[in-house]
């Protein structure tokens, strides 16, 4: 299974759920699979969508799924002590792990060599941290949001990447439908 | 009352209540403040860009957040400040320690103490340099500004403000 294979699995549990979605590929599949208001694409800044995610769940009371990438937490390492260290039990990171730099055309990361993201999350701190197949996704994501326990969950999926259309919106209107969606 | 309780009551008074740091020096006594003060939540960061991310989401929360942190991370955030914080127009108040000016006993910042004004002037950052301590005085009305225009806003804090407190 690839990335996008796995958003068309999930997308009926992420309908309902706050949502911060990685730059490139990931906010553009998710975005032409199952465009929501309660999803915040990123389209610039690789590496926040964790730390975009911990800040709002600190910041309400919903459920927040980040949406990243092995890549993107691989530039963004400092982000699992800060998560272990401030726990929000609203808060999932899902790391679609899947070896490569998928939006750059698929050069291998480290996650997909010696380095185990799962490993690295629990030497920071973090409980319940899950490693599953891609297939075992959406399983993995409904006993996540099920125990209301901060969770992170590294999916091991392969690579690969479909077409998909860059997303056009404007980010301002992004953000101001995403913020009312929080409110809502 | 001292500059730093100073600083921290007008972060309370307009509802700045998610703080993230990363420290130096010369913020160590307001970094303090601000764990005393049960209305803050405090999160100190790793580093400064994902200081400024996690202050994007507690601000798409609901909260007002604000980032204390060197001026050397001017040179760490310029992607982030520009492709998250201004690019979905937040705002974000950084107070800044501006290491490398008069009175510095570290050669090393100056060389990016002259860097900060032309960058931040470059990124079209409002910027507001406190070199006495009277210039916090204009604090309160700073923070109002910067979330009435939803822009990311320095203020620069020299060693001769710290000094006078
Ligand atoms: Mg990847």
């Amino acid at each position: 299974m690839i990335r996008s294979e796995i958003f068309r699995d999930i997308a009926p549990r992420l309908r309902d759920q706050l949502v911060i979605c990685n730059i490139g590929l990931p906010s553009q599949e998710l975005h032409m699979i199952d465009d929501q208001p309660t999803n915040f694409y990123m389209l610039g800044t690789m590496g926040l969508a964790s730390s975009i995610g911990l800040g709002l769940a600190l910041a309400q009371p919903k459920t927040v799924i980040a949406i990243d990438g092995d890549g993107s937490v691989l530039t963004n390492f400092g982000t699992l002590p800060t998560i272990a260290n401030n726990v929000a039990d609203n808060f999932i990171l899902l790391i679609i792990d899947n070896g490569s730099y998928g939006s750059t055309g698929d050069q291998p990361t480290y996650a997909g060599k010696k380095t185990s993201l799962a490993a690295v999350a629990r030497a920071c701190g973090c409980g319940n941290v899950v490693e599953c197949r891609a297939e075992e996704t959406g399983k993995a994501l409904q006993a996540a949001l099920d125990s209301r326990k901060m969770t992170i969950i590294v999916c091991k999926c392969e690579s690969g990447n479909i077409k998909v259309p860059v997303i056009t919106k404007d980010p301002v209107v992004i953000r101001d439908r995403f913020m009312t969606a929080v409110t809502a | 009352m001292s500059i730093n309780k100073k600083i921290v009551d007008d972060f309370v008074a307009n509802d700045v209540t998610f703080i993230t740091t990363v420290p130096c020096k010369q913020l160590g006594s307001v970094m303090e403040e601000i764990e005393t003060r049960p209305e803050i939540y405090h999160i100190p960061a790793n580093k400064e860009d994902e200081g400024m991310g996690l202050c994007a989401g507690a601000f798409m929360g609901g909260k007002r957040p604000a980032i204390i942190m060197q001026n050397t991370a001017i040179g760490v955030t310029i992607n982030t400040l520009v492709t998250l914080i201004q690019f979905y127009r937040m705002p974000l108040p950084m107070l800044i320690s501006y290491r490398g000016e008069l009175k510095e006993s570290v050669a090393c910042q100056v060389e990016m103490a002259v860097h900060t004004k032309a960058l931040l002037n470059q990124l079209r950052i409002p910027t507001y340099h406190f070199h006495q301590q009277d210039d916090a005085r204009e604090f309160d009305t700073i923070l109002k500004y910067t979330f009435m225009c939803n822009k990311p806003v320095a203020i620069l804090t020299d060693a001769t403000f710290w000094e006078g407190s």
